[in-house]
């Protein structure tokens, strides 16, 4: 069966007050956009799918991924990837440590681990640069690398809550043609909340207004 | 999971259980109750005998008069100053001198301030003999003057620092730049303007700590020898003669006077509230009044000043310390001794190696304890979502409200009819309880500020809690768990009485031995003790503030700034 994201009668309150309602099925590398002004809850959908409510907000309805119910799985057990407006790579490690970091248990060995790790960085055209303090790389460098990490923990779905405007203008195409393509390669059903129009119709997929 | 759910109440009870049956332990014996001594019908006769001690009156006079004073004057300075120089480059400057100031122990800071005033010190021999016509020490009652005029300076000198801190950290939620832009553009001077407009949200914030300071002035022990006068001495130093008396039944009226010191402190925190309120009311009106400005350069340049004087004193203070302990002969109105020597360090040293080692050992100790239940308090908090109140506050505060003279020697009392053999243990968990306060009050702010969508990315990467804490929380926070576990370590380091009663006088540390040193001391003896009290801190801030910067040399994002 192929991977699809599915939110059945997803209703979020904060505090008993409705905050968002959704009912949507993404398929297999598909892009569901999520559009609305800020402050509508649209990042509060994404934490409810992450399993990361924060407290006072109440979540009903249910979250199925390929099938399965994950509505009640700890954010770790889902394998929902997700990138934000900054590319929150830890400061504590390199790049080839941030990468690492991603790489599933099952690739034992530190050498396997580094050919990993390697073979990703040079994916994204950034080959060499696994010793770097992720402080020093350019926003577009930046970018990849969070969107490779996000990868190489192999998702199942993946969530971007606004993740392309923080850069400017002319990186902003390119990453976001990047992030697109890498999604429909694999498969995964993609979650966008923005409120760029431009980032919808670049994604392709259907839309929804929340407000 | 569950014992980090438990971790709060416990770390409570680790915190204010002592301070509880310690108090306990205080009034059974000031109503009579002391079995162990014999004393087994209640009564108030420990209160009589206190009543009849004839230096009562003063000794309550100088507790009084010396934390409000202190207090007053610290809280004047700061806020003067702050208002003055806020954004400023003063502020600067000041902000990077004030872990190094916060650092030094009150009792090293007294002694460097007894040495500077007293009439042998710098002072007196800055301005001898051309302007004294002195040309040897005159005979006069500087140090441990009979008002606490000299005690009162020491503790203003080491309170500003701390107030100043705290008041730094709150004013951010002021908005003090937007306020003052305001204030600024409706006409109003700098230091009117702050005052009007700002200070009064900036106090919402520091009240706790400035209750603290009152509580820790008026009952304050160690500065009190050493500053302090004698005959009679603040209630606070009475209290630990009676407790130290080989006349055990002392004790009887050592609890009384305790259970004294802590309604006094709890009358003066009253009292204090009800200025604030006073003040409240007529700030206000004196706010809408419309005055622009109330020669507003001159209190910049009297909280400049004041600020100065106080930081300079500790320094001063210190250099002072360091002269006398390798002084060789040194003349009277000579600034500098004739000669050097480091044979005081050399005869001193071995000793006093050996008393580093034991202060170190139980100042790490307690910091590692209490850095393990704050940092457990602070997980469970962010994993269960749990919000905590003011009241959690007002709990945190609680061991810096109550003076330690109140509760301290009934945990002594209770050790000694439980038979309990104190010894290092005990008073390692009587330093925690110093300790856990600071730890968490400097940690809980960085850590609940550092941001949660790290957690869900590395969650989203397949980390579960442990593994988000110890390989991306604890990493990315190194440097303010370090400065935490820093404080935490000064602030033991500096403890005297719980050492001192828990102990039960066997357990000595630099601390304890620098103040034994007070009454007719060696100069020299006390400058090598008291600089080797300050040493051992201030390495641990080196290596506090060191430590991140080597680790983290190669991560440009880790680095504050």
């Amino acid at each position: 069966m192929s991977a699809q994201l599915h939110l059945d009668n997803l209703q979020i309150t904060c505090n008993g007050a409705p905050l968002v309602a959704l009912d949507a099925t993404v398929h297999a590398g598909e892009v569901l956009s999520v559009m609305g002004p800020s402050g509508i809850g649209k990042s509060t959908l994404l934490a409810a799918v992450m399993g990361t409510l924060p407290p006072g907000f109440a979540m009903t309805g249910r979250i199925r991924l390929n099938g399965q119910d994950i509505t009640h799985l700890p954010p770790e057990k889902r394998r929902v990837g997700i990138l934000y407006q900054e590319e929150l790579l830890f400061p504590h490690l390199s790049v080839a440590g941030n990468l690492a970091f991603a790489l599933p248990r099952h690739l034992r060995g530190r050498n396997k681990r580094r050919a990993h790790v390697d073979a990703a960085l040079e994916q994204i055209g950034l080959a060499g640069f696994g010793p770097r303090d992720p402080a020093t790389l350019s926003g577009g460098q930046k970018a990849r690398v969070a969107l490779m990490r996000m990868l190489l923990a192999e998702p199942r779905a993946l969530l971007l809550d606004e993740p392309f405007s923080r850069l400017d203008a002319a990186l902003r195409g390119q990453i976001r043609q990047l992030v697109f393509d890498r999604a429909r390669a694999q498969g995964l059903p993609v979650l966008l909340v923005t409120h760029d129009a431009a980032d919808a119709q670049a994604a392709g997929g259907p839309v929804v207004e929340l407000g | 999971m569950r014992p980090l759910r438990a971790a709060p109440a416990l770390t409570l009870i680790l915190m204010l259980g002592p301070v509880a049956a310690g108090l306990l332990g205080t009034l059974a014996p000031a109503l009579g109750v002391l079995p162990a001594l014999g004393g087994v019908r209640p009564g108030l006769t420990p209160f009589d005998t206190l009543l009849h001690w004839p230096g009562l009156p003063r000794a309550v006079g100088l507790s009084l008069g010396t934390g409000l004073a202190a207090t007053a004057i610290s809280l004047a300075v700061v806020v003067l100053f702050v208002a003055g120089w806020q954004g400023g480059r003063a502020m600067r400057g000041l902000e990077r001198l004030l872990a190094p100031l916060l650092s030094v122990p009150h009792a090293a800071a007294a002694f460097g301030i007894a040495f500077l005033i007293a009439p042998s010190g710098w002072v007196a021999r800055a301005l001898s003999p051309w302007a004294t016509g002195w040309d040897r020490p005159p005979d006069l009652l500087i140090v441990q003057d009979p008002w606490g005029v000299a005690m009162v300076a020491g503790l203003v000198a080491k309170e500003v620092p701390f107030l100043l801190l705290m008041t730094l950290a709150a004013l951010p939620q002021a908005r003090p730049v937007q306020r003052m832009g305001v204030a600024r553009a409706l006409g109003y001077g700098p230091v009117t303007g702050w005052l009007k407009a700002v200070f009064p949200a900036v106090y919402a914030q520091i009240r706790l700590p400035v209750y603290a300071v009152l509580a820790y002035s008026m009952s304050v022990v160690d500065v009190a020898i050493i500053l302090g006068p004698n005959t009679p001495p603040p209630l606070a130093v009475q209290v630990v003669r009676w407790m130290a008396d080989p006349d055990l039944s002392m004790r009887f009226t050592a609890s009384a006077g305790a259970v004294l010191q802590l309604v006094l402190v709890v009358g003066a925190l009253a009292l204090w509230h009800l200025g604030e309120r006073l003040a409240g009311a007529t700030g206000r009106r004196w706010a809408t009044g419309g005055a622009r400005r109330h020669g507003d350069g001159a209190l910049r340049a009297l909280g400049l000043g004041a600020v100065t004087l106080a930081g300079l004193a500790v320094v001063a203070g210190l250099a002072g310390l360091a002269v006398w302990s390798v002084a060789g002969f040194w003349a009277f109105p000579d600034a500098l001794p004739g000669g050097l020597s480091l044979r005081h360090w050399g005869a001193q040293a071995p000793a006093l190696a050996d008393t580093a080692g034991r202060t170190v050992w139980i100042a790490g100790a307690a910091t590692a304890l209490a850095m393990a239940l704050v940092l457990a308090c602070l997980e469970a908090e962010h994993r269960f979502g749990l919000t905590p109140g003011a009241r959690s506050l007002w709990l945190l505060y609680a061991p810096l409200l109550v003076p330690q003279v109140a509760f301290l020697p009934g945990v002594q009392t209770l050790a000694l009819m439980g038979g309990v053999n104190v010894g290092m243990g005990a008073v390692i968990l009587g330093h925690l309880v110093f300790v856990l306060p600071y730890v968490f009050l400097s940690l809980a702010a960085p850590w609940r500020a550092w941001d949660r969508r790290y957690a869900t990315v590395a969650a989203a990467l397949g980390a579960g809690p442990g593994r988000i804490f110890w390989t991306v929380r604890l990493p990315m926070l190194a440097a303010p768990v370090l400065t935490a576990a820093a404080v935490g370590f000064a602030v033991s380091v500096g403890q005297y009485l719980p050492t001192l009663l828990i102990g039960g006088g066997r357990v000595q540390t630099l601390t304890t031995e620098a103040v034994a040193l007070a009454s007719g001391g060696d100069r020299r003896v006390i400058g090598v003790t008291a600089l080797m009290q300050t040493g051992v801190v201030v390495l641990g801030f080196a290596l506090a503030l060191a430590l991140p910067r080597v680790i983290a040399r190669n991560r440009r994002g880790l680095r504050p700034e």
